[in-house]
């Protein structure tokens, strides 16, 4: 069950059938074929559809409008735009999710350039553009917005290497932009202000997100643009807005559905109120957005403030205080509004107490993050198992569940395997590396165990603490429906990886290290590769010869050995034979040539 | 001349408990007793003066300095905000040396990315100085507005979270160093050691923090005990000591009525 596009699967499928479609009757039937197929929009009911015969295939291909590339290098641009000719939104991802955490050099690849140049050609039409975890420049993005005359949506996500300039072209060109989405991206400042670019007429713009921009904006020339764009309902603003601007844009913008208030907190040095009038006047601005429904930002809050969102608590479905220090009692006092709830992000500084909180309230709740505010080992954490208890039990139809701690039992976490059956996403992290259950001392295998075993619907499994093999046992005995598995300093040997590429027919993604997984697990495994999104171990066992046979084994897997010491940021030296990083992904194009000198491609 | 050797006794007499690496560091705030308290020390306040005064003749007194500035409690150099929007600050600058020592620090673990790290450690900057944060707002809050003359917003302090003049002249240099402009470095707070050393200061350019009382009157901070301070205090301006002149002698003269 390829989440590819498709391409892999239907190369190889192709059947022998021999519809040439020359004679009108075939043609009408593609036609018909065509009217219909073009309703369908999963990209997986689509790969299905277009293995049927070579006329299926032709139709699915002709009606496709979204392109969804899972690994930019396992299809080139020619090859996927030479299958379908009427892509009008494109979908790429890039770098390994592994590679945030600086486990790979920042010039691995994953480069926007190749793309946009061949769509330029081949899609003068498109509409709409989503990258995650990509390389692109401001000539890139210039490029785009010259190229593509009704271009509506742009949308990064951890994307990188381009700055304002690129952003004000686009902005100035694209006449019919809805949305663009600047989230997790780094964006550098080339002293252009892009805001001012947007053209002076109305806009159509509907989403306007850059909370994670490092720099600071034209603010006079951001509140004309809103009060000229009446289809805003997404604006999100970065930690340099200021309360009074944030007031301000409120004022101009209640229609606002997703708001990110930027800091919360910063008070220009003009206000002579007191603290109470200033909360009343933003209090009464927030109670005249009535359609609010998402709130985020609070990146330098000022707990004083936060009463002032209480008129729209009773109306949120999703709150991302994950920037947001704040205690809790002062958690509480927000919280307690929030009824309708269903996506919240938080900081551990709320503490178990904070998340009691939650759990009383906030039943609908579908899916909760709790990061660290201290990101470390060796320290006593604020969150426990205690936490995740309350949580499992006040909040049962919880799908998705990130919880960093530094202390966690079996108990607990078999406790919300019980509670909450509809689990889809279950990322548990102890930071303490290999820390066992802090009662009884185990392993936590067995709760881990439960999870994939009461949770039947999981697709996404993080796991970590002090694991034995016992625990992967778990995994590829229940976890049918796993696609993701992300795991880091577990198991005790091969068997351990064995019974995961043995027992999980649906795992696409597997993320691993310092785990002692090696060459014979990696072998165990050739028959799964294929299937597979991508395969990342680093500082596991594997060995150069053992990556060097599978490669050999499997032309159509490309594999890559990188050489990268993250500590020091910095290509490693020492032989050829030792490296860092295994990442492997089929393709159905030769080794990618633009790979720095940090990485071997077998 | 009384009122001066009191002074001096009040807030230079905690130097020889301090332990702190004088030289390193511009001009702090001088609290009674030191590190921890706010009493008075209770030595002999020749003695004591002194040894202050000795102490500080060493100081540089390096406002414009664009090393690290303030040193607080716990003998950390703090960072000042050269880049002022730069976020990309090393978290480890904030490690603890006092922290018993920890597994060695593997890359990318835990998975916390760097965006998310550097913004926690900037705000961790910020709340050294509290001593509970849990608490803190459950019990009595104090915030005040802090204002620096020149930069363009202000913050907000809640004085509870301290506990002496170093904490606060800590947390206020790491809350104005992304605003501050040009050369200047982080705020620093001024040392009555003697009354030349501060007509000095106020004659010249650099920030002195003031305060407004619940008189409404504007005084320099430092010149009474930090709970005295935390009780009357209503307000925050860091202005240019040129500015404050004005203020020096009240201060001198509301110390000697109080004493």
């Amino acid at each position: 069950m390829s989440e590819e596009d498709g391409d892999h699967h239907s190369s190889e499928a192709t059947s022998t059938n021999s519809l040439s479609g020359s004679h009108p009757p075939d043609q009408v039937l593609e036609t018909v074929l065509e009217s219909v197929l073009q309703f369908l929009t999963c990209r997986r009911d689509r790969n299905a559809a277009s293995l049927v015969c070579r006329s299926w295939h032709r139709a699915e291909a002709f009606t496709r409008s979204e392109l969804f590339i899972g690994n930019c290098y396992s299809v080139s641009p020619a090859r996927a735009f030479a299958r379908f000719s009427k892509v009008r939104s494109i979908y790429i991802k890039g770098r390994p999710r592994f590679a945030d955490f600086n486990l790979m050099p920042h010039n691995w690849g994953a480069h926007f350039r190749p793309w946009v140049s061949a769509m330029a050609r081949a899609y003068p039409w498109l509409e709409k553009v989503y990258l995650k975890r990509i390389s692109l420049t401001n000539d890139d993005l210039a490029l785009l917005a010259d190229s593509f005359h009704q271009f509506k949506e742009l949308e990064l996500v951890f994307c990188e290497g381009f700055g304002t300039r690129g952003l004000s072209k686009v902005a100035y060109n694209c006449r019919q932009l809805r949305v663009l989405d600047l989230s997790d991206t780094e964006v550098t400042d080339d002293n252009v202000d892009w805001i001012s670019c947007f053209p002076e007429d109305e806009t159509c713009l509907e989403s306007l997100v850059f909370d994670c921009m490092e720099n600071d904006i034209n603010f006079d020339a951001l509140e004309r643009l809103v009060a000229r764009s009446p289809l805003l309902k997404k604006l999100r603003l970065n930690r340099y807005a200021s309360m009074r601007q944030l007031y301000q844009l409120l004022l101009r913008a209640p229609q606002l559905t997703h708001l990110g208030t930027g800091s919360f907190g910063l008070i220009e040095n003009i206000q002579n109120l007191d603290d109470n009038q200033e909360c009343n006047y933003y209090y009464s601005a927030f109670a005249a957005c009535t359609s609010l429904v998402c709130l985020s930002g609070f990146k330098d809050v000022m707990p004083v403030y936060l009463p002032s969102i209480h008129p729209v608590c009773a109306n949120l479905t999703s709150l991302n205080f994950s920037y947001t220090n704040i205690n809790p009692q002062q958690f509480r006092s927000v919280i307690v509004h929030c009824h309708k709830l269903q996506t919240l992000w938080i900081l551990d500084s709320v503490c178990d107490e904070g998340l009691q909180a939650a759990s009383e309230t906030c039943k609908d709740l579908r899916e909760l993050r709790v990061f660290p505010v201290d990101a470390d080992e060796d320290i006593e954490g604020p969150v426990s198992e205690v936490g995740l208890q309350a949580i499992s039990e006040g909040c049962r139809k919880l799908q998705s569940i990130l919880y960093f701690c530094q202390r966690m039992t079996n108990e607990a976490v078999i406790a919300m395997s019980r509670n909450c059956p509809d689990l889809l996403v279950f990322r548990l992290c102890i930071m303490g590396r290999r820390q066992p259950d802090s009662v009884t001392g185990k392993p936590m295998d067995e709760g881990f165990g439960a999870i994939v075993k009461n949770c039947q619907k999981l697709t996404r499994l993080a796991v970590s603490g002090l694991l034995t093999d016992k625990a992967f046992w778990y995994i590829g005995q229940y976890g049918k429906l796993v696609r993701t598995l992300s795991v880091a300093f577990a198991g005790d040997s091969d068997m351990g990886l064995r019974y995961v590429l043995e027992g999980c027919p649906r795992l696409q993604k597997l993320e691993i290290r310092d785990s002692p997984f090696g060459d014979a697990a990696l072998h165990a495994g050739a028959h799964r590769y294929y299937n597979m999104r991508f395969l990342w171990m680093s500082s596991c066992r594997v060995s150069r010869q053992g990556c060097e046979e599978i490669a050999r084994s499997m032309p159509r897997l490309v594999v890559e050995l990188v050489r990268y010491d993250g500590e020091e940021g910095s290509f490693m030296e020492g032989d050829s034979n030792s490296f860092t990083v295994l990442y492997a992904y089929r393709s159905l194009e030769p080794p990618r040539n633009d790979a720095p000198e940090s990485v071997t491609i077998l | 001349m009384e009122v001066s050797r009191r002074t001096a006794n009040l807030l230079g007499g905690g130097g020889g408990g301090r332990g702190l690496n004088l030289k390193e560091t511009e001009l702090c705030l001088g609290l009674p007793g030191g590190g921890g308290g706010s009493e008075v020390a209770p030595e002999a306040p020749k003695a004591n003066g002194k040894r202050g005064y000795s102490e500080t003749v060493d100081l540089k007194l390096n406002l414009h300095t664009k090393e690290p500035a303030t040193l607080d409690l716990k003998d950390m150099p703090i960072k000042n905000g050269l880049k002022e929007k730069n976020l990309l600050a090393s978290a480890d600058s904030t490690k603890d040396p006092a922290k018993p020592p920890a597994k060695a620090q593997v890359v990318g673990w835990p998975p916390v990315r760097s965006y998310r790290k550097n913004m926690m450690s900037n705000k961790n900057n910020k709340d050294e100085g509290s001593t509970d944060q849990k608490t803190s707002t459950a019990s009595a809050v104090a915030f005040v507005k802090v204002s620096m003359d020149g930069a363009p917003y202000l913050r907000k302090v809640d004085l509870k979270m301290y506990n002496s003049y170093d904490q606060l002249s800590d947390a206020l240099g790491k809350m104005f160093s992304s605003f501050t402009m040009g050369n200047y470095g982080a705020q620093e707070m001024i040392d009555f050691m003697n009354e030349s050393k501060l007509m000095d200061l106020l004659n010249s350019s650099e920030y002195v923090p003031t305060y407004e009382d619940k008189d409404g009157d504007w005084m320099l901070v430092g010149d009474v005990p930090w709970e005295m301070f935390v009780e009357s205090c209503k307000r925050l301006r860091i202005m240019k000591g040129s500015e404050a002149i004005g203020l020096a002698p009240r201060a001198m003269e509301k110390c000697k009525s109080r004493s």
